[in-house]
């Protein structure tokens, strides 16, 4: 274990491995930053540069560009309400609510360390727990990860910060949205309206960009026409002492919840934000605050998502099998390399496992410096008057949207999604849990009668499955906990908005 | 960090920003820019020309994601190809409804040489597959040659019954109500593997579609579902770490990294013979010389040892120099539309 520990630091600390590291988290922030250009597009397009370099720092390098852009995914989401990705999104709802109240920088500040604490933790956690990890998370079946689907969008109804009622509208209204495409079990096009843009189903960054940034930008706009800046008043650049005795249990808790769900294959890291924040809003003793700028919801987020980002590795590491299309991405680059993905990786290429589990936490550390300065600048384009800001988001918005697929219909499903935000706004209604449902809608759809086409039609493997049967028991605690007359007074007082 | 406490500063720092991005999408657009339309020339025009040809960048476009297999391969070839040919190759992946999104650009393409497509055998399946395909593979395409023909396998879970292809077939026909068939997708290699598969042995069983092979591997090996049948390409780390059983390779020959392994004629299904084959295509009406400067240097790429090498990791093979051709290309084409087109219709999968 040392031993292999010291293999790994040493390949990791060779000075091409380091430099090439650098220039991946440095890309991977960059394109973290950049709404709808993320780590996907970006490492297909580097794929054929990486042919040329010695397997180790090519693998380092797209590594790099993948957790780095979780770090800079933050930074539009909690600037201009741009998320890049379904993770960015659960950070918007409070980080970009701490930027209207002038305290962007602690916002970027708390994404900041705690994804760097997140990325310290999940690191060792790869580097010790690694295959034990990965072998249990195969126990994992589709009636699993329905249970486990169902518990998370149960309890995210925490999302809401005004009437459940509309949450839960918003959440199925995101669920069949994430109907539209070809039936994966019979290729049926359902919804596409004979686009045959439209048979892959909406692509998230779509959706994102147009109910939460395009949309806000409608709002702006409608009464603040004549607002020189963003923000009239900056207040802090970096945390207070209350914000910090604030963030510790959500950046721990936060850490554990996503590194274990990044280790699922089957899609456990898309739900490791949005389970991290419900978790501190119904541990929170002013869960009020949420929804309104509470760092903890900006925290916790950031801290699951960094975890799971990197836990995701594990089962692409030590078993070569791939938990998203990143991962897909990097069985490529193995193939490419002449390295055959599988679980020999880690007896036959000692070297390049342990020195990639290193690197990545010095992608952390380097990431964590490279970000923190970078807090003021960012906090000083706020400053920008918005008249020149918007039209600028705008442009970055279709830019990246329109580099995922160098399809247009992507870029006219922004403005769509944009009117269609605008309207829900005008109707009291938040885009966070419609994109919850947008995501988790169709792992629900699939794994459901996946489970049922194994068994043959029979219910009762929801049931007689030990780990999905108390994944379901804990999702009736929740639903029970919600409901329950007594309780519901008390709920009412929470979740009202008060403003 | 002087420069953010100014005006200019700002500014300076939205021009950086967007240099970034420019940046990072003129990489983007350098792969290719918009596919189809060649601003308003009828593309017959100038690009008619073989005599000069090539004299600007060709755009390949891979149907499928960047890493995966079609895209490994395209890569591959591309750069000797791009060096016979004195110009830039650039890859763009444009994926969607099975290849067919990826098919329809390049068919509305400018027929000038500069757009090509790489395709695999699920050009021979979109008829069967796709109602209102809005192109014809064999119309609105001029095909230059075969690429490779990568072989599959058929694996099982590792604590599955059956030890032998023999006795895989016996148990499946024994236990067809229980046995689980796990595949990639509708119109997948796999999908297409596995209903020639049920055809041969000539039973049914259940089919489980995954949304690619990543997560249909990942039940695999966690024993969630029991067999499979797919490319060499996906399964063969799998199988040498036995982490998977694997019964047969569906090619005539056996496969150079998986020694071991019996073809399926060796093992007693010889009806069972089926590869993921690639061919290169350009828009129908591209001028002759045109055609033929691509094919010979496809046919040169295919030699070269680097390529041989790389496909051999990958357990497969270029094509012999004869197959590298438009008419060997065409015929496969023909021939593989007319079998899959049965094959589908018998196994009663719907047209989408």
């Amino acid at each position: 274990m040392l031993d292999n520990l010291a293999l790994g630091l040493e390949t990791a600390f060779q000075l091409e491995n380091v430099l090439y590291c650098l220039l991946g988290v440095v890309l991977g922030t960059a394109v973290g930053v950049l709404p709808g250009i993320g780590p996907t597009a970006t490492i297909a397009m580097l794929l054929p540069i990486t042919f040329s370099l010695e397997p180790i720092p090519a693998l380092i390098m797209l590594a790099g560009i993948y957790y780095g852009a979780q770090y800079g995914g933050s930074t539009t989401a909690i600037l201009i309400n741009l998320p890049g990705e379904s993770s960015a999104a659960v950070t918007a709802i409070d980080g970009h609510e701490m930027a209207r109240q002038g305290r962007a920088g602690p916002a970027l500040a708390a994404a900041a360390l705690g994804s760097f604490f997140a990325g310290t933790v999940a690191t060792v956690v790869l580097a010790v727990f690694a295959p034990p990890l990965a072998r249990a998370a195969l126990e994992f079946g589709s009636a699993e990860y329905f249970s486990l689907v169902v518990l998370g969008l149960i309890a995210s109804i925490a999302l809401a910060r005004g009437s459940a009622l509309k949450a839960l509208a918003m959440i199925a209204l995101g669920v069949l949205l994430g109907t539209v495409g070809q039936d994966i079990y019979t290729g049926t096009p359902r919804f596409t309206l004979g686009a045959r843009e439209l048979f892959g189903g909406l692509d998230f960054v779509s959706v994102a960009v147009g109910v939460f940034g395009v949309a806000e930008i409608l709002r702006n706009l409608e009464n603040e026409t004549t607002r020189s800046a963003f923000v009239e008043r900056v207040k802090n650049l970096w945390p207070s002492r209350d914000d910090f005795r604030r963030i510790v249990g959500p950046v721990v808790r936060g850490t554990g919840l996503g590194s274990l769900l990044g280790v699922l294959p089957g899609g456990g890291h898309v739900l490791a934000s949005f389970a991290s924040y419900s978790v501190e809003k119904r541990l929170s003793s002013t869960p009020e605050r949420f929804g309104h700028g509470a760092i903890e919801g900006v925290a916790a987020p950031e801290s699951a998502n960094n975890a799971a980002a990197q836990t995701s590795f594990i089962p692409l590491l030590t078993l070569g099998l791939p938990a998203h299309p990143v991962m897909a991405l990097m069985i490529g680059a193995f193939i490419v390399q002449g390295i055959t993905p599988g679980p020999n990786v880690i007896n036959e290429q000692p070297a390049l496992f342990w020195g990639l589990i290193a690197s990545m936490w010095i992608g952390n550390l380097l990431l964590v410096l490279l970000n923190l300065p970078l807090i003021g600048l960012w906090v000083r384009m706020l400053a920008i008057p918005y008249q020149w800001l918007f039209p600028a988001i705008v442009v970055f918005a279709a830019i990246g949207t329109y580099s995922l697929s160098f399809n247009s219909f992507d870029v006219y499903a922004v403005a769509v999604f944009g009117v269609l935000g605008y309207a829900l706004i005008k109707c009291g209604c938040e885009p966070a849990p419609l994109l919850l449902g947008f995501v988790l809608g169709p792992l629900l759809e699939e794994h459901l009668r996946r489970a049922l086409i194994i068994s043959r039609g029979d219910a009762s493997v929801f049931f007689t499955r030990p780990i999905s049967a108390v994944l379901l028991a804990l999702a009736v605690g929740a639903l029970v906990v919600s409901v329950l007359p007594a309780i519901r007074r008390k709920r009412e007082e929470v979740f009202v908005d008060d403003d | 960090m002087s420069i953010i406490n100014t005006r200019a500063g700002t500014v300076r720092l939205l021009a950086a920003l967007a240099a970034v991005s420019l940046t990072v999408v003129a990489c983007g657009e350098g792969d290719g820019g918009p596919v189809t339309g060649n601003g308003g020339g009828d593309g017959g025009g100038d690009g008619g020309d073989a005599s000069n040809y090539p004299d600007q960048n060709i755009t390949v476009v891979v149907p499928f994601s960047a890493g995966g297999p079609t895209d490994t391969v395209t890569r591959l070839i591309a750069e000797p190809m791009s060096e016979e040919l004195g110009q830039q190759i650039v890859v763009q992946n444009v994926e969607g409804a099975g290849g067919t999104v990826a098919s329809g650009e390049v068919a509305n393409a400018s027929a000038d040489g500069y757009t090509v497509l790489m395709h695999h055998i699920g050009m021979s399946t979109a008829p069967a597959l796709y109602q209102d395909l809005g192109f014809d593979p064999l119309e609105d395409f001029e095909m230059i040659g075969l690429v490779t023909e990568v072989p599959m396998t058929i694996v099982a879970r590792s604590d599955f019954e059956p030890e032998t292809l023999e006795d895989l077939i016996d148990y499946v026909t024994e236990n067809a109500d229980t046995v689980t068939l796990a595949n990639a997708g509708i119109g997948a290699a796999s999908h297409l593997c596995g209903l020639l598969f049920q055809d041969a042995i000539g039973v049914t069983v259940q089919e489980v579609p995954y949304e690619g092979t990543g997560p249909a591997l990942t039940d695999l090996v966690g024993g969630q579902v029991d067999f499979m049948c797919d490319q060499t390409t996906n399964t063969s780390g799998q199988i040498a770490a036995g982490e998977v059983k694997a019964y047969a390779v569906t090619t005539p020959e056996r496969v150079e990294s998986l020694p071991d392994l019996p073809t399926t004629e060796e093992a007693g299904l010889p009806d069972l013979q089926v590869g993921v084959w690639h061919g290169l295509y350009v828009p129908a009406g591209t001028p002759e010389g045109i055609v033929t400067r691509l094919s010979d240097a496809l046919k040169v790429a295919l030699a070269d040892q680097g390529v041989i090498d790389q496909m051999a990791e990958l357990g497969t093979a270029p094509v012999p120099e004869e197959d590298a051709t438009p008419d060997a290309h065409r015929a496969r084409l023909e021939e593989q539309i007319e079998t899959w087109g049965q094959i589908i219709a018998d196994a009663g999968v719907e047209q989408s």
